[in-house]
């Protein structure tokens, strides 16, 4: 889904010693740019967020481990309709900054004061994220392929920066629990994933989620998660 | 300060003080990080009979709007002393002193963090004295931080924070309440251990130059331990690196992790987490 924390979070796990940096840590001064979660200062590179230190070609990134999810152009969201207005609505996206979406981007052709028919206050969507300009004015969009309304299931909202986890290598993750619960399974940006299925199957899906997000730092979280999966199985059974 | 008098012997022939400590000493610090769940980061601060709790939330939406800053986000600290925190019952509520505690420390903070990451937002920090015996601001400080650092805001340091003052005619360090009531002079010091800044600076009394220079040397010694324990708080909640768990430990973790997931699976996954060796390591 979001190929470049995926991979980040791959070369973080392939390093062998997987540092943990805290803010003010002096990580190199060499021909590297400071990327995200650091910064630098007399040509020196700091780490400025708490995290796990990721050198990638010519990069320094500090991927972090909490913290408040800031939109991105492109990102994928579940966003809960917070207010309606009679051009817009405002969705709450789970991060400091309120996201208003216009009536020109919902999926719908939408009267001037006709919002509330189509989408009400507590009614949640899958969006993306279509705007966010300097000063982080968001504006969400429903304008694409399979963004909508969604409604039945369940939602689990989990910490933002444990979602490339969750995820997986190339989505390997999220794969593997839809193939074991089949569970219709989809994972916001903002750390908000929303299951739909059969009630038990939830159930593990959600506690297979909760797994990933305690031990994202783990190594060997996979094989972890299978064998989890495989015992929900044989529960059944029996 | 300066005014109160007393008969208590501050310091003794030895050069020792009422609780034993030299002059140059520290009293003995504990700091936790992460030790409450709802916030989104939170410290808890035990430095010799104080405790303070620190929590923080945000970066969030700023309520009043009035407030936000359209180009980078704003640090509001709350210091709150509990009713019980002192020995005679603290009238509970804001009071000139709590506020003025809550602006310095919130304009340390804002140095350290990289607000321009996060305009028109507010950065909440808020702490708890649960019990006072004098330094309380400079555990909130040192708390607060850690705090933010367990929110993953990002900072360019944490900061540490420490006081020295004057007592019976010496310069001595972090002071107990009764140095400092009867003392001559308090001087709290909030400090970026990186780069040497002060953030934080008071003087409550009088010093020459000569002795505030000494306390400033004696308080920004103190503040490079105090961020060695900063530090450490926080890599002991973020242990990442399972290698780093001696075996012995994680034997311990595997066996205690066992009926946990009994109630998971049943019975036929006690034998897969016996053979497994990440099983039980986090």
């Amino acid at each position: 889904m979001n190929e470049t924390e995926d991979s980040k979070e791959e070369c973080a796990r392939q390093d062998s010693e997987r540092e943990l940096v805290l803010p003010g840590d002096f990580i190199t001064d060499g021909k590297f740019k400071a990327g995200s979660g650091t910064y630098m200062e007399n040509g020196k590179i700091y780490a400025s967020t708490l995290g796990i230190k990721s050198m990638r070609s010519n990069f320094v990134n500090v991927v972090p481990l909490s913290g408040q999810y800031i939109p991105k152009v492109g990102d994928q969201v579940i966003g809960i309709v917070v207010e309606v207005g009679p051009s817009n609505w405002l969705v709450d996206i789970n991060s400091p900054y309120p996201a208003p979406m216009h009536i020109n981007e919902a999926p719908w052709r939408v009267d001037f004061g006709d919002t509330a028919r189509y989408l009400n206050v507590g009614e949640t969507i899958l969006a993306r994220i279509f705007m966010v300009d300097e000063v982080k004015h968001v504006q969400v969009s429903m304008k694409d392929h399979g963004l909508r309304k969604i409604t039945g299931g369940q939602m689990v909202t989990i910490s933002h920066s444990k979602v490339p986890r969750v995820i997986g290598r190339n989505g390997s993750m999220i794969q593997m629990i839809k193939n074991f619960t089949n569970c219709r399974i989809i994972v916001g940006q903002n750390g908000r994933i929303w299951v739909d299925g059969d009630p038990d199957a939830v159930v593990n899906a959600v506690n297979a989620i909760r797994l990933i997000e305690e031990e994202a730092q783990a190594v060997g979280l996979t094989e972890r998660l299978k064998e989890f999966l495989e015992s929900t199985q044989k529960g059944k059974k029996v | 300060m300066g005014g109160a008098t007393t008969d208590l012997k501050l310091i003794d022939e030895n050069g020792r003080r009422i609780d034993g400590r030299r002059p140059d000493e520290l009293r003995p610090l504990k700091i936790e990080a992460g030790v409450l769940k709802r916030a989104d980061g939170s410290a808890y601060v035990h430095w010799g009979e104080n405790k303070v709790l620190a929590a923080v939330y945000g970066p969030r939406e700023c309520h009043p709007r009035h407030l936000q800053n359209p180009t980078r986000a704003i640090v509001q600290c709350n210091y709150n002393m509990a009713s019980f925190s002192v020995s005679d019952r603290k009238r509970p509520g804001p009071d000139r002193r709590s506020q003025e505690i809550s602006k310095i420390i919130s304009e340390a903070l804002e140095h350290v963090v990289l607000t321009h990451l996060f305009p028109r937002t507010s950065i909440d920090v808020y702490i708890e004295v649960l019990q006072a015996n004098a330094g309380t601001r400079c555990a909130g400080l040192t708390a607060a931080s850690v705090a933010l650092a367990d929110a993953g805001v990002p900072m360019k340091d944490l900061i540490a924070s420490c006081a020295s003052g004057k007592v019976a005619d010496t310069i001595v360090l972090d002071l107990r309440n009764e140095e400092d009531n009867f003392g001559s002079a308090d001087v709290p010091l909030g400090l970026v251990p990186r780069t040497g800044e002060i953030v934080l600076l008071q003087m409550d009394g009088d010093l020459s130059v000569d002795e505030f220079k000494t306390a400033l040397t004696m308080s920004t010694d103190a503040c490079y331990k105090i961020y060695e324990m900063q530090k450490d708080a926080l890599k002991r909640k973020y242990c990442v690196a399972p290698a780093e768990i001696p075996a012995a430990m994680a034997e311990a973790i595997q066996t205690s992790a066992a009926p946990a997931e009994q109630v998971n699976g049943g019975d036929d996954i006690k034998d897969d987490t016996s053979d497994n060796q990440q099983g039980g390591m986090q």
